[in-house]
């Protein structure tokens, strides 16, 4: 299939029979009907991955149970070895891994969505670093003692490190990547510097250097996944004024949106979710950035498409990287963020080298 | 060559040293920037001398020690004076590399430790430590021919895309974190002697070197460090650009290869013998470019700014903290780190508001 190279704006590339479609005005209807039917089926396929991931989560690991044995698990309560991993440790850091995944995907594209940049997104700009340093200085200072402060904190941190790095870089997306990752050198050398000088003291918050999913499983979830899912409930109601503001702040005022309100709300979604997420899981880079280029081409420029196919794919992705991060290792396991990492790095050379490509 | 016939005026302001069939020309301002340079970096040497291991020695006592007399002859020509001549070195290294690479991207951030050079030649160090186990040479080639293939990767992902200033910083970043990443695998897969010995070495760090691991890595700096002086004049050809500098008979090609071999040799030995120390190769050639008022990068400035830069840096990594030793890499990551901050702002502010004059 030869795609329309031209089509720089996500919205020039609905669909690239389009043009076709237009010279047999009376195919467009069905046309669009069966793009619609398209979208559910990929929506639908995404979600078995989702339920794919959901069961490896519980499954594999050190010691691996048989998805029978999980089932047994969930319905009865028989107190067994399995039902005890199920439980008390696979259980909840599946469920931590879902809500970070959306988050993280989320945050993600709204950023991309809202800078029309597609190089954007929280890790690599520095803001879940931000949020990590926060937790870390607010710890030397006795602050970062309960979760909600710690929420506080690293929502405090991914703002102010999200407003630093916007107002330097925001000239060009590629300046914008590489102030972002200055900054999170700067910030990570000082955290090892303070961990250095008070080990006993940064024991505790050594985690908030490099995101992990493991060691928090017995933590309460409910106050960071509430804020994750009320912040993912505001973008789902922000999908409608940004798939207009995709158009240009112009369009968007004569549709009758208010650009400014939407910004605002926009950025307020970003850091919550950011720092929600980094609170409970450490800084994880990358995923905001592959997820949202995987789910692009099938929502075909539709913001609220892509939000609903970002939602599912974010939790595939990172519980699909956490489950690869336990098997790494003959002993132990991996921070998540590492393979985050190894894994999204290609889709920052790819986005780098299509924008190439679109501007030569 | 026959000479121009009227010399503009800024080749007035040069010296030319001609000595039988050689001759060496460089401007009078980069002479005397150079030889400031050379006495602060002695300077910060002495200083380091005075400093090592948070105790302090009066710099007579230093100096006496070094002539060979006194009581702490011992404690400043072996164990103080490894560390400040590592400093220097491996500093002027890093400089010179970065000079090499910022002139052949003709970028500021071109420099080898942001594209992920070090990262690659950390890792060829961490498999040559977990998996070939060998001695000193293995680690210094396994570590050469990481920087080489993660330039070569680099270069390749940047390939089709005009090769354009900021889009190979970017492909270079995303190396670079993969590198790192892979680099934490293979650091948490090895024995735990090792990954101790990794971690600590992983920030980089000039704790605890003797003259025994630095001596072959000073001696491969040295002999790298005359390539890129020999092809200096060359150089400065090819800052006019590629046309330009193939009419002047320049071969671009060779010399690129020669320049990367030197810049890469250079990064990766010093990444074998100290870790990857970032940020001294982005800041040294520019630094020394202003101070020079150059218009490509100097060579000479660039390897002495380095060498000043990493000194007072690991003099400050002892003294920050005092008990605690902090691996020099910290220090030039957090100064280096604002600085590239400076220069985006810089450059943004340029891009964006009207020019300033």
């Amino acid at each position: 299939m030869k795609t329309d190279s031209s089509g720089r704006r996500a919205g020039a590339r609905t669909d690239s029979s389009g043009r076709r479609a237009g010279a047999r005005a009376g195919s467009s209807e069905r046309r669009a009907a069966s793009a619609a039917r398209r979208r559910v089926v990929v929506l639908a396929a995404f979600v078995l991955l989702l339920l794919a991931a959901l069961v490896a989560s519980v499954c594999v690991g050190a010691r691996a149970i048989a998805p029978a044995d999980v089932w047994r698990a969930l319905v009865g309560a028989d107190g067994g070895e399995a039902y005890l991993i199920v439980h008390d440790v696979r259980g909840p850091r599946t469920l931590l891994g879902v809500c970070v995944g959306a988050a993280l995907g989320v945050a993600g594209m709204l950023v991309q969505t809202l800078t029309r940049n597609p190089l954007a997104e929280p890790g690599l700009l520095g803001v879940t670093s931000g949020a990590g340093f926060a937790i870390n200085v607010g710890g030397l200072l006795g602050l970062a003692g309960g979760q909600a402060g710690q929420l506080a904190l690293a929502s405090l941190g991914a703002a102010l490190t999200a407003v630093l790095v916007y107002a330097l870089g925001s000239a060009e997306p590629l300046r914008l990547v590489l102030t972002g990752v200055a900054l999170s050198a700067v910030l990570s050398g000082i955290s090892l510097g303070l961990r250095l000088t008070l080990p006993d003291v940064f024991d505790r918050y050594r985690f908030w250097s490099i995101g992990s999913l493991a060691g928090h499983e017995q933590a309460p979830l409910a106050l960071p996944a509430t804020t994750i899912v009320l912040a993912l409930a505001g973008a789902v109601l922000v999908t409608r004024p940004l798939n207009a503001l995709v158009l240009g702040d112009d369009a968007a005022r004569s549709l009758g949106g208010n650009v400014v309100r939407t910004r605002v709300a926009v950025l307020v979604l970003v850091t919550l979710l950011a720092g929600a997420a980094t609170a409970v899981a450490g800084p994880i880079a990358f995923l905001g950035l592959m997820v949202p280029h995987l789910a692009r081409r099938p929502a075909g420029g539709s913001v609220p498409w892509l939000m609903a196919y970002t939602m599912v794919l974010g939790p595939v992705l990172l519980l699909a990287s956490d489950v690869t991060a336990r098997v790494l290792l003959p002993t132990g396991e991996v921070p998540v963020a590492v393979v985050t990492a190894f894994a999204g790095a290609p889709a920052l050379i790819w986005a780098v080298r299509r924008r190439g490509r679109v501007a030569a | 060559m026959s000479r121009p016939v009227a010399a503009p005026p800024v080749l007035t302001r040069s010296v030319v040293l001609r000595v039988g069939p050689w001759s060496f020309r460089a401007g009078r301002r980069t002479l005397v920037v150079s030889g400031v340079l050379l006495a602060a970096a002695l300077g910060v040497g002495l200083l380091g001398l005075c400093l090592g291991g948070g105790s302090w020695t009066a710099p007579g006592e230093v100096l006496a020690a070094l002539a060979g007399h006194g009581d702490s002859v011992v404690v400043v020509r072996e164990w103080r004076l490894p560390r400040v001549v590592a400093g220097l070195a491996f500093g002027a290294a890093l400089g010179l590399a970065g000079a090499v690479f910022q002139s052949i991207t003709r970028n500021p951030l071109g420099s080898p430790d942001v594209v992920g050079l070090d990262a690659g030649a950390y890792t060829g160090a961490l498999f040559a430590i977990t998996v070939l186990g060998g001695g000193p040479g293995t680690l210094a080639g396994s570590s050469v021919a990481g920087g080489l293939l993660a330039a070569a990767a680099v270069y390749v992902l940047s390939l089709g895309t005009r090769l354009s200033g900021l889009r190979l910083i970017v492909v270079g970043i995303a190396v670079n974190a993969m590198l790192t990443a892979l680099n934490s695998w293979i650091v948490l897969r090895a024995d735990l002697d090792v990954a101790i010995a990794a971690t600590g070495w992983s920030s980089g760090s000039l704790n605890g070197l003797d003259w025994d691991e630095i001596a072959v890595p000073i001696a491969v700096i040295v002999a790298l460090a005359l390539l890129p002086a020999a092809l200096s004049p060359a150089m400065r050809q090819t800052a006019l650009g590629d046309e330009q500098a193939i009419a002047s008979g320049v071969r671009l090609n060779p010399l690129r290869l020669l320049l990367v071999l030197a810049g890469v040799g250079c990064t990766a030995t010093v990444t074998a013998a100290a870790g990857p120390i970032m940020f001294i190769a982005l800041a040294a050639p520019q630094i020394g470019r202003l101070l020079a008022g150059t218009a490509g990068v100097a060579l000479a400035p660039a390897a002495l700014a380095g060498a000043v830069l990493l000194s007072a840096a690991d003099v400050v990594a002892q003294v920050l903290l005092a008990p605690v030793a902090l691996p020099v890499g910290v220090v030039t990551t957090v100064i280096g780190g604002c600085y590239l901050i400076a220069l985006l702002a810089r450059k943004a502010r340029r891009a964006a508001g009207p020019p300033a004059s």
